[in-house]
């Protein structure tokens, strides 16, 4: 009931005042190095002093969850649809880390609806009953796959197939508009970019149909047979769904896609700032706190290389507020 | 005999009573919900936001005050209690404006505080105008008060 979260809402508000926006972001972009910008985050309640410029973004990411287990502890399944890439990235890392020799610190992210300890250790003893039962059998499939082929990449396309499945169900299991239309974007546009890259990579129709996850904005058996033909075809194909606008910068790169996939999720998700009731502004403020850290690893990166100002104006998001 | 009159004047006071205070005890709850999440982060706002969630009270108090004209002109306050069945009925049907619009006003009121919270928590120099939106919500309980109190003492003079 959108009543029960009036108090959490107006807490998101007050929070949402120290969100960046694009006159800090344009601020960061000028920055002329690093340093600069970690002290301008600083400035902003960003991380705490000293800390390198992945602790901090690690630091936000954490804090953001925080808040919303405080705010809403006996609803966290709502915001599954966010957190289940976790679980998979973290699925294919436990099951890489275990046919692998030696250990690799690191390579796990937090926040992922199962613990990372848990899917290390049932990778790691191939019991595949410590997990839960939507993760068990894509596990023993995904592990026997690797072992028996060595195909890491097609081991990966088992799991992310499944992950983009798993998303679009979590988004429209939770009945609310903003979170099944972000099931939905997620999963479509995954399918495209996986399509866009099994075009370049020369991918049988076979691979194609099998790393395709079905989803309602997108026909997979029209972009798995354009997929089979080439990426002109996809543009095609593209063409005469929702998505044409972004044939346009699917020509340019895979970066150039991604950014309009994020900004057009903000812009789907920026009614929500005016909305006191619901789950809307909570998902949008993860969405959001998202977005901008996403957006400054990209600004961080950057300076990092010496990239020129004008290449990072074309990555940087557009932001919430 | 039972003087069913009487009963049904009483049940109108009694309802009036009872639906405003429902109501604006939600309307109060939902706003106070949203006043405690800007204070969380931000105490200073404490001042303010408190008048916007006190807002929806309003209600409750009209609906007090015609049950409390309404049980002094029957008689259960003193005086006879003594009334024809019309005229029971006549008080309860004065009472329906307050027993109807109260509740409904309050619980939107709430609504519409909740949302200025929220303004006043992002914009607290927006203060003033967020006033304005749940105080215009208002007018609606002051128009259905003002007929009933009209209607009970109308109601009063009959000699029915």
């Amino acid at each position: 009931m959108a009543e029960n979260y009036i108090y959490a809402v107006a807490r998101i508000r007050s929070r949402e005042l120290s969100l960046l926006n694009e006159s800090v972001i344009s601020q960061l972009t000028a920055c002329p190095g690093e340093e600069e910008c970690l002290r301008i985050l600083s400035e902003k309640g960003w991380g705490d002093s000293g800390m390198s410029g992945e602790a901090m973004l690690r630091s936000e990411q954490k804090k953001t969850w925080a808040l919303i287990r405080e705010l809403v502890p006996d609803r966290m399944d709502l915001f599954d649809v966010f957190r289940l890439p976790n679980d998979y990235h973290n699925l294919k890392a436990a099951i890489k880390e275990s046919v692998i020799d030696g250990e690799h610190p690191g390579i796990f992210v937090e926040d992922g609806t199962v613990s990372a300890r848990l899917l290390n250790e049932a990778m790691e003893q191939s019991d595949y009953d410590l997990l839960p039962e939507n993760l068990r059998e894509l596990a023993r499939e995904a592990k026997e796959t690797l072992l028996t082929t060595r195909d890491g990449q097609l081991c990966d396309i088992i799991i992310d197939r499944a992950a983009l499945e798993a998303i679009r169900e979590a988004g429209a299991k939770t009945k609310e508009k903003l979170l099944e239309d972000y099931g939905e974007l997620i999963c479509a546009t995954g399918d495209i970019k996986i399509a866009v890259r099994c075009a370049r990579t020369g991918k049988s129709r076979q691979f194609i149909a099998r790393a395709l996850a079905p989803c309602s904005t997108i026909d997979t058996g029209s972009l798995t047979d354009a997929a089979a033909v080439g990426f002109d075809a996809i543009c095609a194909y593209l063409d005469h769904t929702i998505y044409s606008d972004a044939v346009e910068e699917l020509k340019k790169s895979l970066a150039a896609f991604e950014r309009w996939c994020d900004n057009r999720m903000i812009r789907t998700i920026k009614p929500e700032i005016h909305n006191p009731f619901g789950i809307g502004p909570l998902a949008a403020y993860i969405l959001a706190r998202d977005n901008e850290i996403k957006t400054v690893r990209i600004i961080l990166a950057a300076k990092r290389n010496d990239l020129p100002e004008e290449m990072l104006r074309e990555r940087v998001r557009e932001m919430y507020v | 005999m039972i003087n069913f009159g009487l009963v049904f004047a009483l049940a109108g006071a009694a309802l009036a009573a009872a639906t405003s205070g429902v109501g604006s005890a939600k309307g109060v709850g939902m706003a106070g919900q949203a006043a405690a999440g800007v204070c969380t982060d931000n105490p200073d706002m404490f001042s303010k936001v408190l008048i916007l969630q006190l807002l929806p009270g309003t209600q409750g108090i009209y609906g007090l005050l015609i049950a409390f004209i309404c049980l002094s002109q029957i008689g259960i306050m003193g005086g006879s209690a003594d009334m024809s069945l019309v005229k029971g009925l006549l008080y309860l049907a004065a009472c329906l404006p307050v027993i109807i619009v109260e509740p409904v006003s309050a619980v939107n009121q709430g609504k519409a505080s909740v949302a200025s919270i929220a303004m006043v928590g992002k914009k607290p120099e927006t203060f003033g105008k967020s006033m304005i939106f749940p105080a215009m919500v208002e007018t609606y309980a002051i128009l259905a008060l003002l007929i009933s109190i009209l209607a009970i003492f109308g109601v009063a003079a009959l000699s029915i």
